[in-house]
């Protein structure tokens, strides 16, 4: 899977988490973003996350992430 | 099964304008998706939740200080979530000889909390887990964490079995069930301190919620089934009793065995069984009566109904028989065809989905908490017998020509009793369960009663009916205040049992000896409306009280009162 396809399945994750459908998400966008995007939903994000790409994260990875292109990059390197 | 997606959607509804329940959240741990969950099962469920969340890891400060922000919210039900991990952590931090002391210290601290507040206290108690330092010794060292941790989830059992102001959440159990992977989701407990998986929290909000809703007298009181491949394997109209599988053999015969025996628990517990089935009546009450597996006896179920009309139909005559609200029943049916006809006709019924695998029945029943309690009493035995005396009492009505001839025949007497020990109980418990005719809906724990009863100035009494057919038990209770204006009727509920029997007209009768005796010129009444107790909104105007200035308020004139005509005699 590549890099686009991954930002696209999360953007389709984020909207169905935070119930909006205009987010559009990049390498670079962070928490301060999206209003919705605070501690609470980033638990439901990575719950969500973990599932549809069938992977678990690392409690380092929860807390480490600055923004969308880090959490792509964890991702990669555990899918490919 | 709802999930946390769903219950964060449904947290949102807007049901303020109904009357709010009030419930605080406190936790040694991060708890707001907690709240979110019980704020979206409380939503699920219709109820508008008014939720106090304290701020992470405030148990101490907000339960010990009076003044703290959950003492002014003055919620009506705490929660109190303490996890595992914190204990874990507060038991490594003890000095090695002190940790025996682990659940006694954890222990005298609930008991400070319930003291701290006037509210029902519901704790969760603690899913278990090792620290893997004793191995299998640890069940004979008394100061290991898993023994310690036992002993307080006990402790914590025995200490609610003494306060009916202790409900129990039993997350031990649900773990059991459901294994620790499901329960917990490490790396976010570690990055986030939150001690339950998303997966989890719906069960929870709604085990949780389910005490509060059984407090308030909503739960499920009557459990109807059907027979065939429900209570037995096999059609009895087929077969003939000598050929149903049931029995402790080999075979399937045995699974309905112990769903008999859960049946028969029920109704120990004070469940009311009744059977609907279609099937030729007397063909279908053989098995009852003649095969030596049958757990179930005829004693057991109040009402009976076997023919060929349909179920709903025949739902509601159960419902008629029982007096008692569709929502507080619960169809048992092995059939996907009967269970959506009753569902379309009678939706309030509750009808589970069964697997198709008799084998499986037991498992789905019992995750699905049909019968949530918070009472029991020695009276609930007594209750089925009643109930098949109610049904013949129906049957021997039809054939009066006037109601006074019926209700003369009936040779009913009363007995007026003040608050006793051995009434205390039935009392707390009608006032738990009684929704129609109660004018006020003021719930009572057995303590509450016993506390009021020292009151000088607050009168309790209990009306306990008998007729030719039988003893139908402690149906009334009417409990006065005295105050400067007049007798303050603060609770006045019956038994839907005794509708129509004009056991209103005696209690009335009663009372206003009860105002007399006590120097009262008047007796105020009101009517508080719940969403159950429509069938009272003009009971007052009805026996002669005058509206007041007050809405929903009515007063009596005690000296110009005459005792209205009663068929009872009082004993």
């Amino acid at each position: 899977m590549n890099r686009e396809e991954i930002i696209d399945r999360l953007t389709d994750i984020f909207q169905d988490v935070l119930d909006r459908d205009d987010i559009s998400l990049t390498d670079q966008t962070t928490a301060q973003d999206i209003e919705e995007w605070d501690s609470l939903s980033h638990v439901q994000l990575i719950v969500a996350i973990e599932r549809q790409f069938g992977i678990r994260f690392t409690s380092r990875e929860i807390m480490m992430w600055q923004n969308v292109g880090q959490m792509t990059d964890s991702l990669m390197q555990k899918l490919n | 099964m709802t999930t946390f997606s769903e219950l964060r959607r449904l947290s949102r509804q807007d049901l303020s304008g109904k009357p709010p329940v009030r419930v605080a959240l406190v936790g040694d741990s991060a708890t707001q998706l907690l709240a979110v969950a019980l704020r979206g099962e409380a939503a699920r469920n219709g109820v508008n939740i008014e939720l106090y969340e304290a701020e992470y890891d405030q148990v101490e400060p907000e339960l010990l200080v009076q003044t703290s922000e959950l003492h002014r919210f003055g919620a009506s039900y705490v929660v109190l979530f303490q996890s595992t991990a914190h204990l874990l952590d507060a038991y490594d931090r003890m000095p090695h000889d002190e940790r025996n002391k682990l659940a006694e210290w954890r222990l005298s601290q609930v008991e400070q909390f319930l003291q701290s507040t006037p509210a029902t206290l519901i704790v969760m108690n603690y899913p278990e887990r090792d620290d893997a330092v004793y191995g299998s010794h640890a069940s004979k060292v008394d100061y290991s964490f898993i023994y310690q941790l036992r002993l307080l989830n006990l402790g914590l059992m025995d200490m609610a079995r003494h306060n009916d102001r202790l409900q129990i959440v039993d997350l031990c159990l649900i773990q059991a069930e459901i294994g620790r992977s499901h329960m917990l989701d490490t790396a976010v407990s570690v990055s986030t301190d939150m001690q339950l998986s998303i997966d989890i929290l719906p069960v929870v909000a709604r085990r949780t919620l389910e005490i509060v809703w059984a407090m308030q007298g909503r739960f499920h009181k009557c459990l109807i089934m059907d027979l065939d491949n429900t209570l037995w394997g096999g059609e009895v109209g087929e077969l003939g009793w000598q050929g149903i599988d049931l029995g402790r053999g080999l075979g399937i015969g045995k699974v309905f065995v112990g769903i008999q025996h859960w049946e028969r628990k029920l109704r120990q517990q004070g469940v009311i069984l009744a059977v609907v089935s279609k099937n030729d009546d007397n063909r279908a009450r053989e098995p009852f009566l003649h095969h030596p597996d049958m757990v179930l006896r005829m004693d057991d179920i109040a009402v009976f109904v076997a023919n060929w009309n349909s179920k709903a139909e025949n739902i509601r005559l159960v419902q008629r028989i029982l007096n008692i609200g569709y929502d507080a029943m619960v169809f048992l049916d092995d059939s996907p065809f009967e269970r959506n006809l009753v569902r379309q006709q009678l939706p309030e019924v509750c009808v589970p989905e069964l697997p198709e695998d008799p084998a499986e029945y037991m498992n789905t029943l019992s995750s699905l908490n049909l019968f949530e309690t918070t009472a029991v009493s020695n009276a609930d035995t007594a209750r089925t017998r009643q109930y098949q005396q109610e049904a013949k009492r129906m049957e021997s009505s039809l054939t009066f020509s006037n109601e006074t001839e019926y209700l003369r025949s009936l040779q009913m007497t009363c007995q007026v009793d003040s608050l006793t020990d051995y009434n205390c109980p039935r009392v707390a418990q009608l006032t738990q369960r009684s929704n129609q005719f109660n004018l006020r809906t003021v719930r009572y724990t057995e303590t509450q009663l016993r506390e009021l009863d020292q009151d000088a100035d607050a009168f309790i009494r209990t009306f306990t009916l008998a007729d030719r057919f039988g003893a139908s038990g402690l149906i009334g209770v009417l409990i006065a205040k005295r105050q400067p204006d007049g007798l303050f009727i603060d609770s006045w509920l019956m038994s839907c049992r005794v509708l129509k029997r004009g056991v209103e007209h005696f209690m009335l009768n009663v009372l206003v000896e009860l105002a007399r005796e006590c120097g009262c010129n008047s007796i105020v009444g009101e009517y508080l409306p719940s969403p159950k107790n429509g069938m009272v909104s003009s009971l007052y105007p009805s026996l002669g009280f005058k509206q007041t200035g007050v809405e929903g308020r009515y007063r009596l004139d005690v000296q110009t009162f005459e005792p209205i005509t009663c068929y009872i005699n009082r004993q």
